[in-house]
């Protein structure tokens, strides 16, 4: 049998391992885990890394995922987050009011950031406990999708569009912190880094605008992070995009529920392994039967010849979802994903 | 410059797919603010400001907001093509604050319990722009909704979620107006109840608009019903 991280080393490299890696990505869920409330539970690196440990051990996932929640960056960057009971934290006001804010805005030394710092000592702490044999996965916010939560969707669709030069002195400040963010949880441990970019999926933004924006710079930023990485859209769609995220150079790409798995594995087959695509939200009220034929039908339309990790299709489970439904979809993924996988030739 | 299509109906009613609609529709996606306004300049010599909105921006932005829902337009597409549609319709009818004509239930726009603005302005934006009127809430918790929804005498809440437990409160606001003894018809929109079809029931909406297109659809309809 395979360590977790051999198994998912073998698919990445497009050759089926013993079983189908299983990425159950629960963030807050190690704050029920501890007892804790979540705004509590984000407070302690030993807090998360215990959550993480306990999960890990509850549900075989196939990853650690010392995530805390998207603000941190935006708390990096001054702002502020605004923490809910029963979900993941919001960003709180924006910390680019006008258009001229631009101008002076520098990107936060990683090392002398007291919230970074936190995640850093969380996956050094992970690192300590499972050595090589699980992967660590990072994440950071793509330089791209930031502005997102530092100016609001809206101010920011319109910089995009109309206000070119302010456009690339953020993505200048961004790309600096992304690459530093990103290299220094791989330098504390993480075995890859998830760069997550929304703003990129063309439920958000069309292709050709894309290809002048969000493309160069995902090329750029991901040339310069020292590991692997892989590209989630955090279930947006992605197909029409799928030539230029491979030659990004990503390794992985996260897949929408929105779209179909088997297209993407015809479009992507041996060149870039695919995650997903489990309806995180749908799967809040599940029946383990219907937790363990979602996970088949997955299996099915992916697994074949590896290049595929099962997941969620959004990068985070919600807090809602019950253990029932996640311990379900590990049996399943025991059950269905044993490779040589024949009985998706029946 | 590119030849305006030409308008050879009496009465200004640009069929869909006509090359009129396409043109409008197509500059609008592209962005191109030039062109749009040639368009809408060259429609307002042959219609009345009020045959312009109702037969020529409401559907282009109906069909434009379905489209995202397709995935055919992204939804900078969408959010671009209202905000230029309102500076259209402004510069034309200069309109200033909120008067609810007497067809028109009382109406109000309002992002609950999260932080995410974008989609309650795109549809704030698309139904302004296409004669509906609405008073926009902004982002409200849900006591001081159910107070203003009162106070207002609302009958028709459009509320707008990006994230799921903010789409688990609209229940809170449904029990807490039934408690109250209002009449109030919720139509939900948000990233949650396109990922799970079957949630809006779930909270207790009385409906679901899937884009900002399907909203103005269902709004209309719920119009015609309390004539």
């Amino acid at each position: 049998m395979m360590t977790a991280m051999q198994r998912v080393l073998t698919t990445l490299s497009h050759h089926e391992p013993d079983q189908v890696p299983l990425f159950l990505l629960t963030t807050m869920h190690g704050a029920k885990e501890l007892g804790l409330t979540i705004k509590d539970y984000f407070s302690r690196a030993e807090y998360v890394i215990e959550g993480q440990m306990r999960l890990l051990h509850k549900y075989g996932s196939d990853c650690l995922y010392p995530f805390f929640y998207a603000p941190l960056e935006l708390e990096a960057f001054g702002g502020t987050t605004l923490f809910v009971e029963d979900g993941p934290p919001n960003s709180g006001m924006p910390i680019i009011h006008k258009v001229s804010d631009i101008d002076t805005l520098i990107p936060p030394k990683v090392t002398t950031t007291a919230c970074l710092v936190k995640v850093l000592e969380t996956i050094h702490g992970l690192k300590q406990r499972v050595g090589d044999t699980i992967p660590i996965i990072g994440v950071v916010i793509s330089p791209f999708s930031l502005p997102v939560m530092q100016m609001g969707f809206d101010r920011y669709i319109e910089l995009i569009y109309e206000h070119p030069q302010h456009f690339a002195r953020l993505m200048a400040v961004n790309e600096a912190f992304c690459v530093e963010w990103a290299n220094a949880q791989l330098a504390a441990g993480a075995t890859a880094i998830c760069y997550f970019d929304p703003v990129s999926s063309t439920t958000n933004l069309p292709r050709e605008r894309y290809l002048q924006t969000g493309y160069p710079i995902a090329c750029r930023t991901l040339a310069r992070i020292q590991g692997p990485t892989a590209t989630h859209l955090a279930s947006g769609r992605g197909l029409p995009l799928v030539e230029d995220i491979i030659t990004t150079g990503t390794a992985v790409v996260g897949v929408s529920s929105l779209e179909k798995l088997s297209q993407w594995k015809a479009a992507a087959a041996g060149r870039i392994s695919l995650l997903g695509d489990l309806n995180g939200v749908a799967m809040r009220h599940w029946t383990p039967a219907e937790a363990e034929s979602k996970v088949k039908e997955a299996i099915r339309q992916a697994g074949k010849g590896g290049g595929f990790i099962l997941s969620d299709n959004h990068g985070e489970i919600p807090f809602q979802v019950p253990d029932e439904i996640l311990l379900a979809i590990g049996e399943a993924i025991k059950h269905w994903g044993r490779y040589p996988l024949e009985w998706c030739n029946e | 410059m590119k030849e305006i299509p030409e308008i050879t109906m009496s009465a200004f009613v640009p069929e869909k797919n006509s090359p009129l609609f396409n043109e409008f529709c197509q500059a609008l996606e592209s962005f191109d603010r030039r062109r749009a306004e040639e368009i809408f300049q060259q429609a307002l010599t042959q219609g009345s400001p009020q045959e312009i909105v109702e037969q020529l921006i409401a559907p282009v932005l109906e069909k434009i907001g379905s489209d995202w829902d397709s995935g055919r337009v992204a939804l900078s597409q969408v959010y671009m093509s209202g905000r230029l549609c309102e500076d259209l319709v402004s510069k034309m009818l200069q309109t200033e604050g909120i008067a609810f004509p007497e067809d028109q239930p009382r109406q109000a726009i309002v992002v609950l319990h999260d932080y995410h603005m974008l989609g309650k302005r795109i549809v704030y934006s698309i139904l302004r722009t296409s004669g509906f009127n609405l008073i926009d809430y902004g982002r409200m918790d849900v006591d001081e909704l159910i107070e203003r929804v009162m106070n207002d005498r609302i009958t028709v809440l459009l509320i707008s979620t990006l994230m799921l437990p903010s789409a688990l409160k609209v229940q809170q606001v449904r029990t807490g107006l039934q408690a109250r003894g209002a009449q109030v018809r919720i139509l939900v929109g948000g990233a949650p109840f396109l990922f799970d079809p079957n949630l809006w029931q779930e909270v207790g909406a009385d409906a679901m608009g899937r884009n900002a297109g399907d909203g103005m659809r269902i709004l209309r309809q719920w119009q015609e019903e309390s004539l």
